[in-house]
């Protein structure tokens, strides 16, 4: 048998049927759905009289349009939100679909609530209708995000007319310096190969830097591969994903526990599988990134200098260059550091788990927030915010002058009321910083969270580096 | 040939790469729960200035291009998110075909899903496209779905569509219709994927359960 990628083994094991010499009909394993991409497809179900097969395999949750302030019960207040949440919810009564609800503890960023509570399974394909799904090939799982017409014919059929995509693989060798994080890495990478880097391919990410990180930095770096334009982003699950899914899923036991462990080593790209393109980065070499510009592309490090128009090597790109920096009205040739931020965001589904939230509060810890800055925390889920509040973390915000928030998506799209004002900067953990993406006239920074919570202790984009507390020395070992 | 074979008329100039479907089709106009309206939201922060009023120098609010249908413009056009409020915002202003020189890939199938054409030009080709559009006495063009050709005033090109592309858009295929006639092999399928690998069955509604049993 021919040599495999791992992406060709999940397509092949989930192949219905082979549609022409580009499509075939996919099998999916776990659909996820939210309240402004699922309304159209429900009624083009309900138009044809359609059920939906198998209800056990979708999921939905009430993410984008929900307020994000700490009260309880949590009330939609705008009519047209509220009617799209009511619509979800009779939708999903309707078809047997779980529900987790604005009101259900659990609520929160679909991205975060199906890996935490091991809904996502390595082999799995998942889909949503929504483009961040790369994020569950965290797991070894083929996630990628699909529109209001496919969500329909997902839900009538459990299956997807699917066009098979190229493989690409992203080796990364070395070890992240301290002080710097996935998301680093992951700018570092879009900055490299750029916002249509990876149109067309699905990318495999290995090498030893990958293979040291948590699953939630894997959740993270694969949730941004989307910006490079990629269909899917996977790792092949080891001990670290196999640990993380069998803490989560007490249904896997027994003899079912090694039959799943049997068929997860296997899920694997063969030694001499062939990769239509292949990059390799070395870890080793990251710094702490910004966006300076309105694509997730547009990064430099934190210590480098605003872009010339006038010295990039195209048109194209002297064009690009020019539109972004008139959005964020940045000088050419200045310095990053110390631009002075009004916002700080720490949420969304790039960067609302657990880990992000520890990793900024170690930056906050006993400092306050700069004034003039507005800081909030919204954490991914109802259980990352309960697990933060039993670790203290949420204090520790609160005291240094951050706003702890309920979870939602807030102010990663601004569909709710957590908006940045016009010709307003925020240092925001997102993915996004396409122009009025937090709001008409905003700016967005990208960072990573302990890059956002330095931003606002010291109210301008700074390097967090400078802010990370050493290892306390012992007298007379300074040098 | 059926009429839908040939798109032509009247192209605008939109000379800007990674146009997002954020742009395309803000965020304020996703809170419907149906398709309705959505022409209002089309590039709403190019067309209308902060209190709402037009912004005159935008080509699309110009009336000599009041009855545009095609739009010529950059790289990775429709990046971003999955909205397909983006595709149908465009057919609702009467869009019926957009040319880039490339475009992301979740807004090209829901492009394909609802007829509105897209059609890839090499870089240099959409720099002349381009040029065309922006002079409104050559800005006519011509995109030939049957042979698969675009015309404009200094442009004649042939651009690639995959064959079922074609016929969904020549043919207006009822894709969800063809799938359900796959019923009995989804169905085997199913039962087979799931002995073997019984932890994906209902894994949504058993977590759910698990998760909210007293
Ligand atoms: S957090 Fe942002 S990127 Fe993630 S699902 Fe919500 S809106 Fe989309």
């Amino acid at each position: 048998m021919t040599a495999r990628t791992l992406y060709r083994r999940l397509v092949d094991s989930h192949t219905v049927a082979v549609l022409d010499e580009q499509n075939v009909l996919l099998f999916c394993d776990l659909h996820l759905m939210n309240e402004y991409t699922s309304p159209q497809a429900f009624a083009g179900l309900h138009e044809r009289g359609l059920e939906v097969p198998v209800p056990g395999q979708n999921m939905a949750v009430v993410s984008h349009i929900i307020p994000t302030a700490a009260v309880t019960p949590r009330v939609i207040g705008d009519p047209a939100s509220a009617l799209q949440a009511r619509t979800l919810e009779a939708n999903c009564a309707r078809h047997g679909i779980s529900l987790f609800d604005a009101n259900d503890p659990l609520q929160g960023i679909e991205h975060v609530v199906a890996p935490e509570h091991g809904m996502v399974r390595p082999g799995m394909v998942v889909i949503c209708g929504d483009s961040h799904t790369t994020t569950h090939g965290a797991l070894g799982a083929l996630g990628f995000g699909i529109g209001t017409t496919e969500l329909e014919h997902v839900l009538a059929t459990q299956t997807l007319a699917y066009p098979v995509a190229r493989d690409m693989r992203i080796g990364i060798d070395g070890a992240l310096p301290e002080g710097t994080t996935v998301k680093d890495l992951i700018l570092m990478v879009l900055g490299t190969i750029g916002a249509e880097g990876a149109r067309g391919y699905v990318v495999e990410f290995t090498g030893p830097a990958i293979a040291a990180l948590s699953v939630e930095s894997r959740l993270t770096l694969c949730n941004m591969t989307l910006e490079a334009g990629a269909r899917g982003a996977l790792i092949a699950p080891d001990q670290t994903t196999i640990g993380y899914v069998l803490e989560r899923a007490p249904d896997i036991t027994g003899d079912t526990r090694d039959l799943a462990l049997a068929h997860w080593a296997t899920l694997r790209s063969d030694a001499d599988a062939q990769f239509d393109v292949e990059h390799r980065f070395e870890a080793g070499s990251v710094v702490p990134h910004v966006s300076w510009g309105t694509s997730p592309d547009q990064v430099m490090p934190i210590n480098g200098r605003v872009p010339r128009p006038d010295q990039q090597d195209d048109e194209a790109t002297r064009q690009a260059t020019r539109r972004a920096l008139g959005y964020t009205r940045l000088s050419p040739g200045a310095p990053i550091e110390g631009i002075p931020v009004q916002h700080v965001f720490i949420g969304s589904c790039t960067n609302a788990r657990i880990e992000d939230l520890r990793a900024a509060s170690d930056v906050v810890r006993g400092r306050t927030v700069a004034r003039g800055v507005r800081a909030m925390v919204v954490p991914g889920s109802g259980a990352v915010r309960r697990q933060a509040e039993a670790e203290g973390l949420d204090r520790l915000f609160t005291d240094a002058g951050f706003e702890w928030r309920k979870p939602g998506c807030s102010m990663c799209l601004a569909m709710n009321d957590d908006v940045v004002g016009a010709g307003e900067r925020c240092a925001s953990t997102t993915n996004r910083n396409f122009e009025g993406r937090q709001g008409r006239g905003s700016v967005t920074h990208l960072m990573s969270p302990p890059m956002a919570a330095a931003a606002a202790i010291t109210g301008t984009i700074s390097d967090v580096r400078r802010l990370q507390r050493r290892p306390t020395l012992t007298p007379g070992s300074q040098s | 040939m059926t009429e839908t074979a040939v798109i032509e008329g009247r192209a605008a100039a939109l000379a800007i790469d990674n146009l997002d479907t954020d742009q395309i089709m803000p965020k304020q106009f996703l809170r419907g729960i149906d398709k309705s309206g959505l022409d209002k939201g089309l590039l709403y922060d190019l067309r209308f200035d902060e209190n709402g009023r037009p912004k005159p120098d935008c080509v699309l609010n110009r009336p000599d291009y009041a009855d545009v249908s095609i739009l010529i413009s950059g790289s990775n056009f429709g990046c971003g998110s999955s909205r397909e409020h983006a595709v149908w915002g465009l057919l609702e202003f009467g869009i019926r075909a957009v040319v880039a020189s490339s475009f992301a890939e979740i807004f090209y199938s829901n492009a394909v899903n609802n007829r509105l054409m897209l059609v890839t030009l090499p870089q240099d080709k959409i720099a002349r496209a381009l040029a065309d559009a922006a002079d409104p006495n050559r800005n006519h063009v011509s995109i030939d779905v049957a042979t698969l050709r675009f015309r404009s005033a200094s442009v004649d090109a042939p651009f690639a569509l995959s064959a079922r592309h074609r016929r969904m858009f020549l043919e207006g295929l009822d894709v969800i219709g063809m799938t359900l006639t796959y019923r009995q092999q989804i169905g085997a399928f199913a039962e087979r994927h799931w002995s073997e690998q019984p932890w994906l069955r209902d894994v949504a509604a058993r977590t759910y359960q698990r998760l909210h049993s007293p």
